[in-house]
């Protein structure tokens, strides 16, 4: 398969400008005979609904919560990056882009990530007018935060709540277009399928949550905008619904997954407690400003943190990178905390923990500081592991957060299916290997607001609208393929909940293709993943029936699409024979046991393609060249 | 951390509905060894998985981010919403906070206007029809001017702030003796009528957002102040006397009506 990234031609600035020029046009008064399917209301997909329904197409949106307000941008804390350059300190489109791009460990491709600083400014200006309280100087302009692996100011906020300000900013909107009859709105909806018709994707097959009931939907495009995979570990810092199903299900009808391997693994964390746990929490990454990170220098010490001496103490990150120190950028912080507790040095009751401690800090700026600082967080923290981090040090732990793969999508954000188009942290194409903080939220909002609007007017403009509806055989093989899936998962009635498994199969991707990864361990992974599908599907037992509001029933087929998915994670891990951003291998790193790229072999995206069941999946290369920047070594010794 | 694992058993009195045409009872489950380190809703994850291995049918509710924000989660516990806990969603209610031996009753939100889906999940979709009514700025994407161009106090700014900090939970209706959803409005309309883009169509949209609010079934405010007891948030009723005087705004100094 020849992959077309469809990245225009021209100076890198001046490349989106000359592609909305050359992008055909679908006139005004016929894009009322266009019907759009969007799935999701993140921000990626609240936005896309409500700008394409401003535009006058008729859209329908799905979504898995009893509301589209709930989706899971609403727990972004921290704040979203644009280069407007308020504070003067030097910003511009070219150092967004350049920081993004390095961040990302240059995998990713240079023209969709420029093009992502390029509307940044435009997403504020947008937010401000639909009322999003973002925070104000003084003066009643805008304020800034700074946020890490940039040395400039751009990261605009509301409180630590700035996710879910955006998320009601678009979904205000959508709910205006709901209200003009522009969008069909579809919650508590789960898409099992994606309806594929003579190589076009035509519409989707959902499941009512309520009823149990498949539903047929046709279009003239599909929008995936579905999140992330981070449940794949079981633990993490999603939401519970989160899940890969719809992605993965597109995968299954030919869409290929790009880079699945690379996940971000976030340091601060409030650890793990118990076999019970559900989720984990993210503490912000701002604590570590303050905070100092120590393990115990002797394996196994058991004392209370506040009766180990100083000297006992490792404060292994200041010895490390003695000039980041505790700063040090994300996937780094993590790795170096595992290694930590692998070597028996962790503290906590499960001995995957750290300190994170604010002695100094509170003896140096007094607690009150302390407190105007990090007051909620503290609070957060006592809450749930009952303990008062003002006395003793906090416990950490990394937890998985994001994750950079996804679908493969051109420079038009459409899949390798024409009309299948895929935004948000659903696709794969801005962040590389690794995503810089304050960028999800830019991102969701850039491809939902400024970039689909243009794309997909110029593939409808080119194919006219849709001779099929739901009375398409198509959809009937869909419907009748989902059903067999849920009746064979009732069927089992084994000995094990899905959670169950998904708990074990979490661990296994954790340990294996988590933080650090080997050849060995994946492979063994590899093994055990199918080991355990293999058990999934004559010993998983999901009670209830398939006619009626059944969250067990849900859990397992997103479980069973994990337990596949899984495979392929580790297969791309295995293939990608270098260390990169959230990618680590073992066998592949400095002498100093930094991640090293190998840029003469694995500048490219790896897009997998789904082979059958059971079957290796097939691999396509699109190479990344690099026209502007210069690839490095990252270095924070 | 308090080191050691305390474990509790507890009796949960809990509301079980096969569907909204159903008529609902109190099931009676004694749950043994409960970590008091769990969350509430990872105590009810246990009892499921627990139910489900003994044949039984898992109790049903509704629960998404578990940390709070996304206005998922929510059940009265022991005749109070979102539990015994200030300033808390149900996900964030842990176990230590109840004893060995407690009696805990579980129901789900009981509004008019809220119709049981099933067990402890209730429909809220009124809540966004509310918001389909007029809680929005009518600005379409692409059009707007320079985020700066628009100056906004710092103390505008930060109640905006504190009124748009709603999650949309319903808490404030389900404790409310009339099911009235005024918290809920009043957060919104105050977020925008305080915001200088929101001011053009402030008239009609107290207007016309009150009149939805009665229209499905929410009963009106009298000064119970149930609702901010109960908020996740912490929201004031200081936004209900705002959305008060937007309304009469509205209804005397517009041609709106």
């Amino acid at each position: 398969m020849q992959l077309d990234s469809k990245v225009p031609g021209g100076p890198l600035a001046e490349k989106w400008d000359r592609h909305r020029f050359e992008l055909k046009l679908v006139n005004p008064a016929n894009k009322r005979k266009y019907n759009i399917i969007v799935v999701g209301t993140g921000l990626a997909g609240s936005s896309a609904s409500a700008t394409l329904a401003e535009l006058g197409y008729n859209i329908k949106a799905f979504c898995i919560q009893d509301s589209p307000r709930r989706a899971h941008s609403i727990a972004a804390q921290g704040g979203i990056n644009a280069a407007k350059n308020y504070p003067n300190d030097g910003d511009s489109i070219w150092r967004l882009f350049y920081d993004t791009i390095k961040g990302g460990d240059f995998r990713s491709r240079e023209a969709n990530t420029y093009r992502l600083a390029q509307v940044s400014d435009n997403i504020i200006d947008q937010c401000v007018a639909q009322g999003v309280p973002f925070a104000r100087d003084y003066g009643g302009l805008l304020a800034n935060r700074s946020f890490g692996g940039a040395q400039v100011s751009r990261t605009f906020y509301c409180r630590g709540q700035t996710g879910q300000q955006l998320l009601l900013g678009a979904y205000s909107s959508l709910s205006r277009q709901i209200a003009a009859g522009k969008v069909k709105m579809f919650p508590r909806r789960e898409m099992v399928e994606l309806v594929v018709i003579n190589g076009k994707a035509k519409g989707i097959v959902v499941r009512n949550l309520i009823t149990g009931e498949f539903e047929s939907h046709d279009a003239d495009a599909v929008v995936l905008a579905t999140g992330g995979y981070g449940n794949v570990y079981y633990l993490s810092t999603n939401a519970t619904s989160c899940n890969v199903g719809a992605a993965f299900r597109a995968y299954k009808k030919g869409a290929l997954f790009a880079n699945p391997c690379y996940t971000q693994i976030h340091p601060t964390c409030i650890p793990h407690s118990g076999e019970y746990q559900s989720k984990l929490t993210l503490m912000s990454e701002s604590l570590r400003n303050d905070g100092r990170v120590w393990v115990p220098k002797n394996a196994g010490d058991k004392r209370r943190p506040n009766d180990i001496p100083e000297s006992e103490r490792d404060y292994y990150l200041e010895r490390k990178y003695p000039s980041f120190g505790n700063l040090a950028p994300r996937d780094i912080a993590s790795r170096s905390a595992k290694e930590m507790c692998d070597a028996g040095r962790g503290v906590g009751p499960t001995g995957y923990a750290v300190y994170l401690d604010f002695k100094e800090a509170i003896e140096r700026d007094g607690i009150d500081i302390v407190r105007k600082k990090y007051g909620n967080l503290f609070d957060m923290y006592e809450n749930i592991i009952d303990d008062n981090p003002y006395e003793t040090p906090m416990m950490i732990y990394p937890a998985s957060h994001y994750t950079m793969g996804g679908l493969w999508v051109d420079y038009n954000l459409m899949s390798n299916i024409e009309g299948l188009f895929v935004l948000g942290e659903a696709n794969f194409s801005d962040h590389g290997a690794n995503r810089l903080g304050a960028s999800a939220l830019m991102q969701g909002l850039a491809d939902g607001y400024f970039i689909i609007p243009y794309t997909i007017g110029g593939y409808l403009a080119g194919t006219g609208p849709s001779e099929f509806d739901a009375d398409h055989p198509a959809f009937n093989d869909a419907t009748k393929q989902a059903d067999e899936c849920i009746k064979k998962l009732l069927a089992i009635k084994g000995k094990r909940t899905a959670d169950n498994i998904h708990r074990d199969s979490g661990h296994i991707m954790w340990e294996y293709c988590g933080m650090a990864r080997t050849e060995e361990g994946l492979k063994k992974a590899l093994m055990l993943i199918q080991d355990l599908r293999e058990e999934f599907w004559q010993n998983v037992l999901v009670p209830g029936s398939d006619r009626d509001y059944n969250l067990s029933l849900q859990k397992a087929g997103r479980v069973a699409d994990y337990l596949e998915f899984a495979e392929l994670m580790i297969t791309d891990a295995l293939a990608r024979e270098e260390s990169c951003g959230g990618h680590f291998r073992e066998e592949y790193k400095t002498e100093e046991g930094e991640a090293k790229r190998d840029d003469e072999n694995f500048c490219h995206v790896a897009a997998w393609e789904y082979g059958g069941y059971g079957k290796a999946p097939i691999f396509h290369k699109e190479p990344l060249t690099f026209e502007n920047v210069e690839l490095s070594q990252r270095s924070y010794k | 951390m308090t080191q050691e694992t305390k474990t509790i058993n507890i009796t949960l009195k809990v509301w079980r509905q096969k569907g909204p045409k159903e008529k609902g009872r109190f099931e009676t489950i004694h749950v043994k060894d409960i970590e008091t380190h769990m969350s509430f809703l990872e105590m009810l994850d246990v009892v499921n998985e627990r139910l489900t291995l003994e044949g039984k049918e898992p109790i049903e509710f509704d629960n998404d981010c578990r940390e709070g924000i996304c206005g998922m989660c929510g059940a009265v516990v022991n005749g109070i919403a979102h539990g015994p806990e200030k300033g808390m969603t149900l996900c964030q209610l842990h176990m230590r906070k109840f004893c060995d031996g407690d009696i805990i009753a579980v129901e789900p939100w009981r509004a008019r206007a809220f119709k049981v889906v099933k067990d402890l999940i209730v429909d809220r979709s009124p809540l966004d029809k509310i918001i389909q009514a007029g809680g929005f700025v009518s600005t379409i994407a692409g059009g707007a001017q320079d985020g700066n161009a628009i100056p906004i106090s710092q103390e505008i700014a930060e109640k905006a702030m504190d009124a748009a900090a709603c999650i949309g939970c319903g808490a404030c209706v389900a404790a409310c003796p009339n099911a009235s959803a005024m918290l809920f409005v009043g957060a919104k309309i105050s977020q925008l009528a305080l915001l200088p883009q929101g001011k053009p169509e402030a008239a009609r949209r107290a207007l016309s957002m009150l009149r939805k609010m009665d229209e499905l079934g929410f009963g009106n405010c009298s000064n119970e102040t149930e609702c901010e007891a109960v908020c996740p948030k912490e929201i004031s009723i200081a936004n209900i006397a705002r959305f008060n005087r937007e309304f009469l705004k509205a209804g005397f100094g517009s041609s709106e009506r």
